[in-house]
This record gives C-alpha cells, sequence and structure tokens, in this order.
C-alpha cells in the first residue's frame, strides 16, 4: 500500500473514492447544508480544516496507543481529539465572524458527528499511511468532500425554480441528485490506479 | 426530533413509545437521521441487517446509560460525555462482531466504528434519554432501534433482489436473469432511499387528504 505516490493518493481520495458519493460519509451535512452555494462552500472549507488536524492528530495517537500495546482505546481517542478541533473552529469562526457563525448554526457543532472526518483518521490507520500521506489523503478527502457539496449547492440551487411533483420536494428529489451526481463520479474509476 | 420531549410525558403510553419509532417517527424514513450507514452498508439484506441490529443494541445501551446519568452529568459537557458513552460501546460491539464472524467484520469494515458518529444515536441520548426515566429510554431505544433496522432491511433488501437477483444468498430468479449492477454500486443506495421516500410520501400525503 505504501508504494501509491502523493498524487495518486490525492486523486484517489477525491475522486475515485470520493468520500461523498462513492463511501457515504458525511451525508448528514450533504443533505443539510447543500441548499445554499455560500453556506456549501464555508460549510467545505470549515470540515477541510478540521479534517486536516484531525488526521495529523490521528496519525500521532495512533503511533503513540501501538507503542502502550491499547489498539482498543483507537476509537474513543479519535472522537476525542475531533471534537476538541471543532470546538476550536467554532471559537475561531465565532471570533473571526458572527455573521458566518450564525449562518452555519446547528451544523458547526455537528461537524464532530460528521463521519467523514472519522472516516479519514480510520481509513489513513487502516490503510498504514505515513504521516506525508496522511495530510496529502486528508486534503484530497476534504477537497472531494467541498467538490460533492458545492456541485449539489449548484444543482440545488437551480432546482428551487423546477416544478417537480409535490411528493418528491425536499430530502427525495436531492436524493435522486445525488445519486445521478455519484453516477458521474463513476466515470473517474480507474483513473488513480 | 424535538417534539417528542417531556411536554407530552404523561399522556403517551408506553406502546406509544415503542410504536412511534418504527413508522409515524421512524428516524431513517421520517427523520432522515443516520444516513450514511443506511446507504452504504445496504447493498445485501444480510449486512444491513447485522448493521441495523448492531446499532439497535448500541443505542439501547448509550440509552440506558444517559438516562441513568442524566442527574450526574452537567450541561456544559454533556455532549462529550454522551459521545464517550456511545465511542465505548461501538468499541464494544465492534470487538464482539469480530469475535462471532470475521467475514462479517470485513464486509461491513470501518462501518461499524462509525456508529460512534451516527447522528441519530447522538439525538435520541439528547433529545430522548437525558429527559426521561430509564423505563421510557429502553422502549425509545427499542422502538428506533428497530424502525432502524427495518428501514435497513428494507433498502438491503431492494437492493440485493434488484443488483443480485438474490436474497440472503439465495438466487431468486433463473439463470438468464440481468442483473441491474447499479444498485449494488454507491449510485443504487441513493435511487432506493429516494424511491422508499416518495413511496412513504405519497402514503402519508393520501392519509391527509382522506
Amino acid at each position: 500500500m505504501n508504494t501509491e505516490s502523493l498524487g495518486s493518493i490525492f486523486l484517489n481520495a477525491a475522486l475515485v473514492n470520493n468520500f461523498v458519493l462513492a463511501y457515504f460519509l458525511g451525508i448528514c451535512p450533504f443533505l443539510g447544508v447543500s441548499g445554499r452555494m455560500e453556506t456549501a462552500t464555508k460549510m467545505g472549507g470549515a470540515v477541510m480544516f478540521v479534517m486536516l488536524i484531525s488526521s495529523m492528530s490521528a496519525y500521532g495517537i495512533h503511533a503513540f496507543l501501538v507503542s502502550i500495546d491499547a489498539p482498543f482505546l483507537q476509537l474513543i481517542s479519535y472522537i476525542v481529539v475531533i471534537a476538541s478541533t471543532v470546538q476550536l473552529v467554532e471559537m475561531f469562526i465565532k471570533k473571526i465572524s458572527p455573521a458566518l457563525f450564525k449562518s452555519l448554526g446547528i451544523f458547526l457543532p455537528l461537524i464532530t458527528t460528521n463521519c467523514a472526518i472519522l472516516g479519514v483518521a480510520l481509513f489513513q490507520t487502516s490503510k498504514g499511511y505515513g504521516f506525508l500521506e496522511s495530510v496529502v489523503y486528508s486534503l484530497g478527502a476534504g477537497a472531494g468532500f467541498m467538490l460533492a457539496l458545492v456541485l449539489i449547492a449548484g444543482i440545488r440551487e437551480q432546482m428551487n425554480f423546477a416544478d417537480v411533483p409535490n411528493i418528491s420536494k425536499g430530502t427525495a428529489l436531492t436524493l435522486f441528485i445525488a445519486g445521478i451526481l455519484s453516477l458521474c463520479f463513476m466515470g473517474f474509476a480507474g483513473l488513480g490506479a | 426530533m424535538s417534539n417528542d420531549n417531556s411536554t407530552t410525558k404523561e399522556k403517551v403510553t408506553s406502546t406509544d413509545e415503542f410504536i412511534k419509532g418504527l413508522w409515524r417517527d421512524n428516524p431513517v424514513f421520517v427523520q432522515v437521521l443516520g444516513m450514511c450507514p443506511v446507504l452504504a452498508v445496504s447493498n445485501t439484506a444480510e449486512n444491513a441487517l447485522a448493521m441495523g441490529l448492531a446499532t439497535a443494541f448500541v443505542l439501547l445501551m448509550s440509552n440506558i446509560l444517559v438516562s441513568l446519568l442524566r442527574n450526574f452529568v452537567p450541561k456544559q459537557v454533556r455532549i462529550a460525555s454522551y459521545i464517550l458513552i456511545i465511542a465505548t460501546f461501538v468499541t464494544v460491539t465492534d470487538y464482539a462482531i469480530q469475535a462471532i464472524s470475521v467475514e462479517l467484520h470485513k464486509s461491513l469494515g470501518a462501518f461499524i466504528s462509525l456508529i460512534v458518529v451516527n447522528c441519530l444515536i447522538l439525538s435520541r441520548a439528547e433529545a430522548f434519554a437525558s429527559k426521561n426515566t430509564i423505563g421510557r429510554s429502553i422502549l425509545d431505544a427499542l422502538g428506533m432501534g428497530f424502525g432502524f433496522t427495518l428501514a435497513l432491511f428494507c433498502l438491503g433488501a431492494v437492493r440485493e433482489i434488484l443488483g443480485n437477483g438474490s436474497i440472503f444468498n439465495v438466487p431468486l430468479f433463473s439463470e438468464g436473469y440481468q442483473s441491474w449492477i447499479v444498485m449494488i454500486l454507491p449510485a443504487g443506495g441513493f435511487f432506493t432511499l429516494a424511491l422508499w421516500l416518495l413511496i412513504i410520501n405519497a402514503i402519508q400525503t393520501r392519509k391527509v387528504k382522506s
């Protein structure tokens, strides 16, 4: 596994195995905040940042847990690191831009339960990535999350003006769009291999 | 999610507490919570059932513990403590599944660990178990857990039948059946869930009209 080049790790995480559309990680914010383009990009940025920090910490934690022979603490320590990083980001955003803080609302603390972030930490451990590879992997995953979020937000903004049957309004319609997007992303298969 | 709080405590009977998770407040079809495992491991009926039961177990245990501790945990750190409680039970489940069936553990993969971040469990802890007695919390967890399992099974069964031509690995059709590969792939997950939501919306709308 360690023979992969950094470029292919990035492409793999961002496009071929896109976290949202191929692994189904981070679906909740994907469905929740993708209504408007503006919030979608900001949410994407926040997630990318948390992902990067937690991935770097996860690398250190994993090395430490292996050295003291306590792998069963892995999950608990990862989630604690992610929760505290999110707390940090929350305070940071509140200080820098109260308006953005307001528009992200409940979804900011909910980044903690964004499975994509824990997913990155777990996958990089199980794939046995080194430090540099982990960083590239998390950047790729973050970029892929951002891409998927922005794509669907753009489509949903257009859909506001479409006349769809009443029963398919809301989540069902978003899921159909996501399905079609996921089909498109299948076209990338084989790119990173 | 927030309208089933303690305000209706006196009026709701115990059976109601159980039933609501199965249909009226079904976590997947109505509340749209915990989507990630729903879509990711519902490619066969067997995986879906195992995942549903594992989640239901964690939900039950964490609801019990959260309900027991509800008067001791300070408000400021409640979310962090809920997550720790959940993570503990998920670790237990992870090791238990590994001991029971290595094969199953492999096919569910990282998604067992990812039960920690299933919003359904956290939302039940926050919205229900932290405000209700232990008995009601158990009923609530059982209802929600079975509702979740049922929804997962609905998806898994449809995807396996169409995508593989079988159910629980038992072939259903003759050799000539051309399976719809797309149903097993990620896109199929989105489409199947969307279809189920359409059906349920249609039923609800008809009910309101009549």
